[in-house]
C-alpha cells in the first residue's frame, strides 16, 4: 500500500451552499454539504464512497471534477493544486479527470448519435483533429465498452439503459483519462445489466490502469468494486479503510448500523439489527459536535461539543470517533 | 374456510399500442394465502407492476386484461361493476407505490388527505376520521402525530412520507396490501425501518402482502413465497426457502448469480446473463428466455413451456427441467 503513488490528494475540502432568505435583510443560512474532507486516492485503485442520500457524496464527486467550486480546502492532482488554476490550465487537467453520471437517460444529448456523442469530447478538447481518425477512434471506444459498428449511427432513445451507460463510459474514456469519478453509475440499472456494467468497469481498469472514485449508496455494489471504502455521514468522512476490513471489522457506530440494515443474503440468515433512532439531522445552520451524536447509543457529553477527527487505527484504517481515540 | 385470499390464474394483460400489441403480462398464475407475504421479483419491464395494477384493475386505457381469472375471496374481480370496484380498492386492497414523494398530493395537508380517504370508504364523520388518522400515524411511528396532520408532504423526508402512505393504507384495515417497490426510493437504513414496520403491522392485523421488488435481499427478509417473472411470464414460483436452496429455472440462476453479495471476494468477476430482455411485442412463440439461455434447445424456440408443479408447491416453466430430465446448475456457466 505504501509504495503506491498518490494520484489525488484532498485536504480539508469544504463546500457550503448559501440558502437565500425570503425576508428582507435577513442573513442567508448556510448549508454545510461537505465539511473538512481529507483523503488520498492511490493510483490504480478504486475508492468507494458510500452514504445515505443527502450526505454529500455527489457534492464531493462534483468538487473533484470542478463542477462545484469548493468553499475551502485543496484538491491536488499529481502534486498540483487544481483549485487555483486558470481556465486554460484547467482544461488540460479536465482531460485526465472524467466523470460518469447516474442517470443514463438524461446525461446523453437525444439529438446526437452514439458515434457523435463519443466524438464530442475529442472535439471539445481538440485531441483528434482529423475527422476520419476521430470517427475511427470513436468506433474503437464503442467496441471496448461492448457496443458494435451497428450502434454508431443510432440515437440515445434506441438504446437500453445499460447500453446508454456504456456510451457514457466510452465518452469518459475518449480523452484517455487517468481518473474517473463515477457518480452512482449503476443504480438506475437492473441487476443483470448492473452486473454486466460492473464487470466492464473492472475490465477497463485492468486494461487501462484507471483509477476510480466510485460513489454509490448500495453497499454490496461498493464492496464488489472497491479496494478501499470511505463512509460519509452528513458531509463528513466517518470511516475509511480497505473494503474487506470494513465488512469484517467495522468500527464506527454509524458503519455498524449501516451494515446491519442491509437486507439478508438468504432467507435463513438472521442479522442483529442496530437501530439508529431518529432521522439524519439537517445540514443547515451551525454544526457542532459529532454529526451522529443525537442518534448514537455511545454518545457522551464530549461528542455533543467536539468533532472527533479521523485517527488511524493501524493499516490505514481511519475512523472519526472518540471511542477509538485513546486506544 | 379456505385459506386462499387471492387466486390469479393465467392472467394476460396486453397493451394495444400504435406499434403493435405489447404482451406486458402473458400468463401469470399464483395464489396468496391469508396472512402471508408473496414477493414478485424480476427485471424492469417484466410485468411485475402491470400484474399488480391488473389485480386492482387500475390499468391505463390502452391496457386490457384479455384472458385469465382473478379471484379475491371467491369473488371474480374481472366481473365487478364500477361502484363495487371503488369499494374494493382501498377497502379490501390497499396499494403502496414506489415513490413516496409523488404519491401524496403536494398542495394538501397530510391530515386532509388521510381524512378524505377514510371518509370515502367508511360512513363516519370527519372528526372520527381524524381520530382514526392520528391513531394510524401513531402506529407507524411518526412522532407528534397531531401536529404532523397539519404538515404538507414537502415538510417530511422520504421515509416519513412512506410511513404516512403506509398509515393511509392500513387505516381501512385492508385484507391485502400491494406494495409496489415500497423501498426502492429509500436509503438502506430507512428501508430496514419501513420493512420492519410492514412486518409488524402484518402480524398485528393478519394482512396479506404482495411485495413487488427487484431486490432479492428484501425478498429473503420479508416473503414466504416468491414468484420470479421474466418478460411477462411466471418462470418460477416457490416458497422462499426452496427458491434459495433449490432454484430450478435458468433465469433464476442467472438472477441469483448476478447479484453482488457481501460475502463475495473483492473484485471477483460477477456472473452475468448475456444479452438483454426481449421486445414484448415479439414474445409468445417460444420460451421468452431462449435467446439468453445457455441451455436452450430447438424445442425452447418453438414451443411455449407450460407452468408445471415439479415438486409440491414448486412451479416452474422450462422445457428442460421436468420429472424425466434435470439440468445441473453451473453447467452452462462456462459460456456465461
Amino acid at each position: 500500500m505504501d509504495e503506491k503513488k498518490v494520484i489525488l490528494k484532498v485536504r480539508n475540502l469544504t463546500k457550503e451552499f448559501k440558502i437565500k432568505s425570503h425576508k428582507l435583510g435577513e442573513k442567508p443560512q448556510i448549508l454545510h454539504a461537505l465539511t473538512d474532507v481529507s483523503l488520498d486516492v492511490y493510483q490504480g485503485e478504486t475508492l468507494g464512497i458510500i452514504g445515505e442520500s443527502g450526505c454529500g457524496k455527489s457534492t464531493f464527486g462534483k468538487c473533484l471534477v470542478q463542477l462545484h467550486k469548493p468553499t475551502r480546502g485543496s484538491v491536488e492532482y499529481q502534486g498540483e493544486n487544481i483549485l487555483g488554476l486558470k481556465k486554460g490550465e484547467m482544461k488540460n487537467i479536465k482531460k485526465e479527470i472524467q466523470m460518469v453520471f447516474q442517470d443514463p437517460f438524461s446525461s446523453l444529448d437525444p439529438r446526437m448519435t452514439a458515434g457523435k456523442l463519443v466524438e464530442e469530447p475529442m472535439i471539445a478538447h481538440k485531441t483528434e483533429k482529423d475527422r476520419k481518425s476521430r470517427s475511427k477512434k470513436a468506433l474503437q471506444l464503442l467496441q471496448t465498452v461492448g457496443l458494435d459498428i451497428q450502434h454508431v449511427h443510432r440515437y440515445p432513445h434506441e438504446f437500453s439503459g445499460g447500453q446508454r451507460q456504456r456510451i457514457n463510459i466510452a465518452r469518459a474514456l475518449a480523452l484517455n483519462p487517468k481518473l474517473i469519478v463515477c457518480d452512482e453509475p449503476v443504480s438506475a440499472l437492473d441487476v443483470s445489466i448492473q452486473a454486466q456494467v460492473l464487470n466492464l468497469f473492472n475490465q477497463l481498469q485492468r486494461q487501462y490502469g484507471l483509477t476510480y472514485v466510485f460513489i454509490s449508496h448500495d453497499l454490496s455494489v461498493i464492496k464488489h468494486i472497491s479496494d478501499r471504502i470511505a463512509i460519509m455521514y452528513l458531509g463528513r468522512i466517518v470511516e475509511i479503510c480497505r473494503a474487506q476490513e470494513l465488512y469484517e471489522n467495522p468500527l464506527h457506530p454509524y458503519t455498524r448500523a449501516l451494515l446491519s440494515a442491509i437486507p439478508p443474503e438468504s432467507p435463513f440468515e438472521k442479522r442483529e439489527r442496530i437501530v439508529l433512532e431518529g432521522e439524519i439531522p439537517s445540514p443547515i445552520g451551525e454544526q457542532k459536535g459529532c454529526p451522529l451524536a443525537g442518534r448514537c447509543s455511545f454518545c457522551k457529553e464530549r461528542c455533543r461539543n467536539e468533532m472527533p477527527g479521523l485517527c488511524d487505527r493501524g493499516d490505514g484504517h481511519q475512523v472519526a470517533c472518540f471511542l477509538y481515540e485513546s486506544k | 374456510m379456505s385459506k386462499e385470499l387471492l387466486t390469479v390464474e393465467n392472467l394476460k394483460t396486453y397493451f394495444f399500442t400504435a406499434s403493435g400489441v405489447s404482451k406486458a403480462v402473458d400468463g401469470v398464475s399464483f395464489t396468496l394465502e391469508k396472512g402471508q407475504t408473496m414477493g414478485i421479483v424480476g427485471e424492469s419491464g417484466s410485468g411485475k407492476s402491470v400484474s399488480a395494477s391488473s389485480i386492482i384493475r387500475l390499468l391505463p386505457k390502452i391496457g386490457k386484461i384479455v384472458d385469465g381469472k382473478i379471484e379475491f375471496e371467491g369473488k371474480d374481480i374481472l366481473k365487478l361493476g364500477k361502484k363495487e370496484l371503488l369499494n374494493f380498492r382501498g377497502k379490501d386492497i390497499a396499494v403502496i407505490f414506489q415513490d413516496p414523494m409523488t404519491s401524496l398530493d403536494p398542495v394538501f395537508k397530510i391530515g386532509n388527505q388521510m381524512v378524505e380517504m377514510i371518509c370515502a370508504h367508511q360512513d363516519i364523520s370527519k372528526k372520527e376520521a381524524r381520530a382514526i388518522a392520528v391513531e394510524a400515524l401513531k402506529k407507524v411511528g411518526i412522532p407528534q402525530p397531531e401536529k404532523r396532520m397539519d404538515s404538507y408532504p414537502y415538510e417530511l423526508s422520504g421515509g416519513m412520507c412512506q410511513r404516512v402512505i403506509i398509515a393511509m393504507a392500513v387505516c381501512c384495515k385492508p385484507k391485502m396490501i400491494i406494495a409496489d417497490e415500497p423501498t426502492t426510493a429509500l436509503d438502506v437504513t430507512v428501508q430496514a425501518q419501513v420493512l420492519e414496520l410492514l412486518q409488524e403491522l402484518q402480524k398485528e392485523m393478519n394482512t396479506s402482502i404482495l411485495l413487488i421488488t427487484h431486490n432479492l435481499g428484501v425478498v429473503w427478509k420479508m416473503c414466504d413465497t416468491v414468484m420470479v417473472m421474466y418478460a411477462g411470464k411466471t418462470v418460477e414460483y416457490a416458497a422462499a426457502e426452496t427458491l434459495y436452496r433449490n432454484p430450478m429455472h435458468p433465469y433464476t440462476w442467472g438472477l441469483l448469480d448476478s447479484m453482488p453479495k457481501l460475502s463475495d471476494k473483492v473484485k471477483e468477476e460477477l456472473k452475468t446473463i448475456p444479452g438483454t430482455p426481449p421486445d414484448l411485442r415479439l414474445t409468445g412463440t417460444g420460451c421468452n428466455f431462449c435467446n439468453r439461455c445457455p441451455y436452450a434447445e430447438e424445442k425452447c424456440r418453438a414451443e411455449v413451456p407450460p407452468l408445471v408443479e415439479i415438486e409440491k408447491g414448486h412451479f416452474i416453466a422450462c422445457h428442460r427441467q421436468n420429472k424425466t430430465e434435470k439440468l445441473a446448475r453451473g453447467e452452462g456457466k462456462k459460456n456465461g
